[in-house]
């Protein structure tokens, strides 16, 4: 993609001082130290970096003495998965950490750089595009839900609030870096160039959607950009991103798989299924939830009494990080550093990012009759992605007042097109019913879709006149 | 655990045995060659499996203990040796987990074979078979395929409770976007599992546990690696011209069986191994039909909407005029499978139910 821009070889150099510092919560405290030092397993192999040997810390897992033997003085345990130490005391384990994992930013609410916060640079082209597409992603966002307010959608998600995370996560990522979204992640598909045009035909799904007219609005999917078409039940692109992953392992592809996900769907579940997996499959895979505080009605107080996500992945041996997801800078850098980690050491990844959802869950909800309009309110002024980065490019000499009325102008008229357009556009033939159910369409298929055809022949008042046969 | 337990009692139980009496009435009845090789369904499955894996480093295995412990059943013997770790995974216990992480790999462009340890398992793992496998194509405007198979075994196998016992055939067949395969002997389920394999679509591949150890023989060209058979057509396993008896997986046999003894009173039954439950060969039946004017359709699952019910719908939408009786219907009885295995063999098909159902089609029943 040409918009990713970055110095590889800067920005490796650079990640490897900020590696130390940025504060991934490391999983189990030196598991990977205790497994080399086991007296009864194979010599220490460790954290290979060699891509031939990407399963060879699982086998050593595997090889690892099953069975255990005490230590002279009875003080440590070999056990499966490294040394155990003996304690006197009844102690659990808290339930929390006294205090609750730090969110990592480096922009403050009002858009100044924090002092001595570590980030990774952008450069001024892809900063502008990082802001631009934030911008145009909101346009779209409110012009396609008047749209369904005025019935002319089915159904319409926005991503308002959300637009860093949407966006400065695909700033960070390559094209062949493979995309499970859910429904609130629109932002990396116009990144990668899904242009405003190709979202209205979806939404409207009519006969130029490259989704032939199957989804119902906002369930995008790009093939080409490697987008993987939306799944409406809830978690299960979770899964299906480590499999991914587990293929760009064996392929041994400089890529990982990403894959996002709500508050809500940390419940699910397949977010557990897919957590374990990932660890020990070593798979390359970035876990990032957007936790936006609201699964639909339900707060994060009734969803989980965790400290959030980011402390779930310690418990599967997966290195996590908070992160402030209306930071654009903050997002970005903890992706470079994430995606740079999961690939060369081949591991999964969790990204908790802290935002809030600023619109209702979806045009079937209204959000004010169970929150109040005083906290949407402050999260869409005071906690702005938009407005935060504006500042900070504004004071980079970036950009200007212009620059924003002509973009904001430019934007809304280039969306009402779009939308004018895909309105008054065909709908999906009729054969598009039957296509792509199989690879080749079998044999009752055809019957079934000769048989329409005659009737709709014969019974032609039966039948909408808007179906092209 | 129970799977492993349930094969070693099963192997050298009495289930077996009982199965090879039934196949050395059946052997004289097949038209091989003489002095044909034999074959096991486990050694015809595994040989399958291993040939796909060798032609094509896409195909890879996963399930719980398919590695090292070579599989529940042994049917993925000596896989981890040949291929690796990285070809033949072990997965911790979640079928929902490795279930989608298979399709996620498919969508990837790999070729998953993924094991469940009975069908019964797959139901915790079915969002991913309906939701993400069978209707991903279809959603993504057929930019996404899923080349995948979910196979393991099926059905009622012996003294293992309902939870172990259940036919999914007709589940799994209700759904567009899946294809269904449920093979009988070692030619089906070496031709099947390869076509399965080598299918663009997703499969679910049904076996049955007692019919693993059971020897078929086998042809020189089913045993050649280029082996096929085609998705969708049934076999007719005998021919006759009294009565049609449709039916797949084990039944088979059983249906056999039953041909033999109606033989031996004067009735010819035409017996049609399904081996495709979607897409369902409905030619092939509705011409037997035709040609026979009765039909008895045989199946271990549950009678409502079932695959038997579905052969019947077909029958009468098609070859109504051509009916002479009325369709006869086998299937399981409706309840979850009882364990007492007085109560276990009341709830199956019997060979003589398909007898005496054969004779009432035919009116000669007393």
């Amino acid at each position: 993609m040409a918009q990713h821009l970055k110095s590889s070889s800067s920005k490796s150099a650079f990640l490897n001082i900020l590696k130390h510092k940025l504060g991934f919560v490391s999983p189990s405290h030196g598991a990977r130290h205790l497994r080399q030092n086991l007296p009864h397993g194979p010599p220490s192999i460790g954290v290979s970096q060699n891509p031939i040997s990407r399963l060879c810390n699982t086998m050593a897992e595997k090889l690892s003495g099953i069975g255990f033997h005490e230590d002279v003085n009875n003080q440590v345990m070999d056990f499966p998965g490294g040394r155990i130490a003996f304690t006197p005391e009844i102690q659990f384990i808290s339930e929390s950490n006294k205090e609750r994992v730090p969110c990592y930013r480096v922009l403050d609410d009002n858009g100044q750089l924090i002092t001595n916060s570590q980030f990774v640079q952008v450069s001024e082209e892809v900063a502008v595009k990082i802001y631009s597409d934030m911008v145009t992603l909101q346009i779209m966002d409110n012009i396609f839900y008047e749209a369904q307010r005025q019935g002319r959608l089915s159904f319409y998600a926005t991503t308002i609030g959300e637009e860093a995370i949407n966006i400065a996560s695909a700033a960070a990522l390559t094209p062949e870096d493979v995309i499970f979204p859910q429904y609130r992640e629109p932002g990396v598909l116009l990144w990668r160039g899904f242009t405003l045009q190709e979202f209205a035909n979806q939404c409207f799904g009519n006969k130029s959607d490259n989704g032939k007219g199957r989804q119902m609005p906002v369930h995008y999917g790009s093939n080409k950009l490697n987008y993987f078409t939306v799944s409406a039940t809830i978690a299960t692109q979770l899964p299906n991103a480590v499999g991914a992953a587990y293929s760009l392992k064996m392929d041994r592809k400089d890529a990982c798989a990403v894959t996002f996900f709500g508050d809500g769907g940390s419940s699910e579940g397949d977010f557990h299924g897919a957590l374990n997996f990932a660890a020990v499959m070593e798979a390359p895979v970035l876990f990032i939830c957007r936790n936006n505080g609201w699964a639909i009605s339900t707060p994060t107080s009734d969803q989980f009494r965790s400290d959030g996500v980011v402390v779930k992945g310690r418990a599967y041996g997966i290195r996590s990080i908070r992160v402030d997801g209306n930071d654009a800078l903050a997002m970005y850098s903890a992706l470079c550093e994430a995606r740079e980690m999961a690939i060369r050491e081949q591991r999964p990844i969790l990204i908790e990012a802290l935002t809030y959802r600023v619109g209702h869950h979806s045009t079937s909800d209204d959000s004010t009759r169970y929150r109040s309009a005083d906290e949407i309110e402050w999260w869409s002024k005071a906690r702005n992605p938009l407005s935060r980065f504006r500042t900070w490019i504004e004071s980079n000499g970036w950009w200007r007042d212009e620059a924003e009325s002509d973009l904001r102008c430019r934007i809304k008229k280039e969306m009402l097109e779009a939308l004018r357009v895909a309105e008054k556009s065909e709908k999906p033939n009729l054969k598009e019913m039957f296509s792509d159910v199989y690879d080749v369409p079998p044999s009752n298929l055809r019957e079934q879709e000769l048989l329409v055809r005659q009737t709709i022949k014969s019974h032609p008042q039966d039948y909408p006149s808007d179906v092209p046969l | 655990m129970w799977g492993i337990l349930r094969q070693r009692a099963v192997d050298g139980g009495f289930s077996a045995s009982s199965l090879r009496r039934t196949r050395s009435a059946l052997v004289s009845a097949r038209s091989y060659a003489a002095g044909a090789k034999e074959m096991t369904v486990r050694d015809a499955l595994n040989s399958a499996i291993d040939e796909e894996m060798s032609a094509d480093p896409k195909v890879f295995v996963m399930g719980e203990e398919v590695g090292q412990y070579q599989g529940a059943y042994k049917i993925t013997k000596g896989l981890l040796e040949k291929y690796g770790p990285e070809r033949v995974y072990d997965t911790p216990i979640t079928e929902a987990g490795f279930t989608g992480i298979g399709v996620g790999a498919a969508y990837a462009g790999l070729k998953p074979v993924v094991e469940f340890m009975t069908f019964n398992f797959s139901m915790q793992a079915i969002d991913h078979i309906i939701n993400s496998a069978a209707k991903s194509n279809y959603m993504s405007a057929g930019q996404i395929n899923v080349p995948i198979v979910f196979r393991g075994p099926n059905g009622a196998a012996a003294g293992v409770g309902a939870q172990h016992s259940q036919c999914y055939a007709a589940w799994y067949a209700s759904v567009p976007g899946l294809k269904v395969l449920a093979p009988y002997s070692a030619e089906d389920a070496r031709g099947l599992l390869k076509a399965a394999i080598r299918d663009p679509d997703p499969v679910v591949f049904l076996e049955n546990e007692l019919l693993y150890g059971e020897s078929f023989p086998i042809s020189e060209e089913a045993l050649d690696s280029s082996f096929c058979l085609p998705i969708g057509k049934a076999k007719i396993e005998r021919e006759g011209k009294d009565v049609t008896i449709t039916t797949f997986s084990k039944m088979v046999g059983f249906a056999l069986k039953a041909a033999e003894k109606l033989a031996e009173e004067g009735i010819s039954a035409e017996v049609i191994n399904l081996r495709s439950i979607r897409p369902l060969d409905r030619a092939t039946i509705n011409a037997s039909v035709r040609k026979t004017s009765r039909l008895v359709t045989v199946e271990e699952g549950f009678p409502q909407h079932g695959v038997c019910a579905e052969i019947c719908a077909s029958v009468v939408e098609e070859s109504f005029s051509y009916l002479d009786a009325p369709v006869e219907r086998i299937a399981g009885a409706d309840v979850p499978m009882p364990y007492a295995a007085n109560l276990e063999r009341l709830a199956l098909p019997q060979v003589e139910d398909i007898v005496r159902a054969a004779k009432r089609a035919c009116y000669r029943s007393k």
